[in-house]
């Protein structure tokens, strides 16, 4: 995926929406950003398929050498798939963290919240500063 | 996603090689007021290439104080828990520096050297959370009677470990003459281009190594020159997260983590640094009548299964629930690949093989009582 194509949340993970026949999709994962901050990744929680998440709501926590760190979830609805190939293959968050680095995928109930996510332009600024 | 990404702030010290650390993608921290570099891209890369071949570690955040005088030995011998007086020149000693209820204020180094023109003198490294607090430790004790002199040498030096299987055949090329004929654990001093160098077989990574303590203004040359003579055994940079990643795998303790003020010099398993008898040292009574006393916790190492790690605080549990200790430092050992932990816990859990868990953010992961260390060099 087109990092031109996404939307960011302040604490670092990126969703892409895509239009289906019932509602939108979201497919979300952590940026290239956060996968060099933490680097050294040695773990990942993932969240159960059927789980309703709330936009901002903790759904799993990714572990490096030198600490853990929550995952938020940038949109509102119920969790369709999780990307289990993730637990024994780390590596693929900083070979490809926009595409088979994708976390989860959530059929989204609830859209207000999605303008507030920041585009590329403004997230690339927020890690100018943070960096 | 939150909790991880740390920041340089602010006015920090920085050492001689800062600049280096920076232009060779260094991640800078703030490590107890000093800016350092946790890794230079990947802790696990830089710990493997420690174990396998040689890295370089900038350590010139560590405190160097020196002591002169004739009776620079009997004053360290009053403020340390190992005895100085018999300390043969050349020799160094891990010690500690205990309050009058044993608790630890520092755990250090105490080097016994003498000077290019033969002058005796006494070294000591501190950890550089603590350098002001056994500064202001060193004025309250010192006195009038003794011939002692000390100064602060740490902002004017500094200090590179070299640290691997390939370690003294890199640092013989420096330093002119081979780092092999020194002992373990002990230290000459060299002049280098009319510059006095201190050269030690020390190091806090568990792997046979020297540590370089060279004024700061050819800091940077030194390391520039080990970087370039170590090109052919792939020597690389490495940083806090390795040091820190290599030192819990030898199971090295850490100020702030396996000591501290709170913890009796007694239950830090380290029988070897305690010289009690006919010794006088703040705490050394206290440390005395600790070790009659059956129920004070124990350092012990935990080997657990998964990928999940166990952290400082985090509670060490009974398979039935009950909370018997604390984790004081745990990592992802790189060398083992499991989830390693050093923690506190009640006497009678302290058994190797005892089955544990850590209550890892509300999830039981089981643990066993392994022997300490958990690696140790070939």
């Amino acid at each position: 995926m087109n990092p031109a194509d996404l939307k960011f949340n302040k604490t670092h993970e990126w969703v892409h929406l895509e239009a289906s026949e019932d509602g939108k999709i979201a497919t979300i994962g952590i940026s290239q950003f956060a996968v060099e901050q933490l680097t050294d990744l040695v773990y990942i929680e993932l969240p159960e398929v059927g789980r309703t998440l709330a936009a901002g709501e903790s759904f799993g926590e990714i572990e490096s050498v030198k600490a853990v760190s929550d995952l938020y979830s940038p949109v509102s609805g119920d969790v369709l798939e999780v990307n289990s190939a993730l637990a024994d293959n780390l590596e693929v968050f900083s070979e490809d963290p926009y595409g088979a680095g994708w976390i989860m995928k959530v059929k989204v109930t609830d859209e207000s919240g999605i303008d507030q996510l920041l585009d590329e332009a403004a997230y690339a600024k927020q890690c100018a500063e943070e960096g | 996603m939150t909790g991880s990404l740390e920041k340089t702030t602010g006015s920090l010290e920085k050492t001689a090689l800062h600049d280096w650390h920076q232009s060779h993608g260094g991640k800078m921290v703030d490590f107890a007021g000093w800016s350092m570099p946790v890794h230079y891209g990947s802790i696990t890369e830089e710990h493997l290439a420690t174990r396998q071949q040689v890295a370089l570690f900038d350590v010139s955040h560590m405190g160097r104080l020196i002591f002169l005088g004739k009776d620079a030995a009997r004053f360290l011998d009053r403020l340390t828990t190992r005895k100085v007086v018999d300390l043969k020149p050349g020799r160094i000693r891990y010690s500690l520096i205990t309050r009058d209820d044993g608790g630890v204020l520092d755990d250090v180094l105490v080097y016994r050297l003498q000077q290019p023109d033969g002058t005796p003198f006494f070294g000591m490294v501190v950890n550089a959370s603590n350098r002001q607090q056994i500064v202001h430790w060193i004025q309250e004790h010192e006195a009038a009677a003794l011939d002692v002199t000390w100064v602060d040498e740490t902002l004017n030096s500094a200090m590179i470990a070299v640290q691997g299987p390939k370690a003294l055949e890199l640092a013989k090329q420096v330093c002119g003459f081979d780092p092999a004929t020194l002992g373990y654990f002990s230290g000459r001093s060299i002049v280098i281009d009319g510059q006095m160098w201190v050269v030690s077989r020390t190091g806090y990574t568990g792997e046979n190594g020297v540590e370089l303590v060279v004024p700061a203004v050819v800091a940077e040359s030194v390391w520039c020159q080990l970087m370039s003579a170590g090109e052919a055994v792939s020597v690389r940079a490495a940083g806090l997260g390795a040091r820190d990643t290599l030192r819990l795998e030898a199971a090295m303790p850490l100020y702030g983590h396996e000591l501290s003020c709170e913890i009796n010099a007694m239950q830090a398993g380290l029988p070897f640094a305690l010289s009690l008898k006919d010794r006088i040292f703040p705490g050394r009574d206290a440390i005395a009548n600790a070790g009659d006393d059956p129920l004070l916790p124990r350092r012990i190492g935990l080997q657990l299964d998964g990928r999940r790690v166990p952290r400082q605080h985090y509670n060490v549990v009974t398979p039935a629930g009950e909370t018997i200790g604390e984790v004081t430092s745990g990592t992802f050992s790189p060398t083992l690949a499991c989830p390693i932990a050093m923690a506190y816990v009640q006497p009678q859990f302290a058994e190797l093989s005892t089955e544990l868990a850590i209550d890892i953010r509300g999830q039981q992961a089981p643990a066993k009582v392994v022997k300490l260390p958990f690696y140790q060099r070939p």
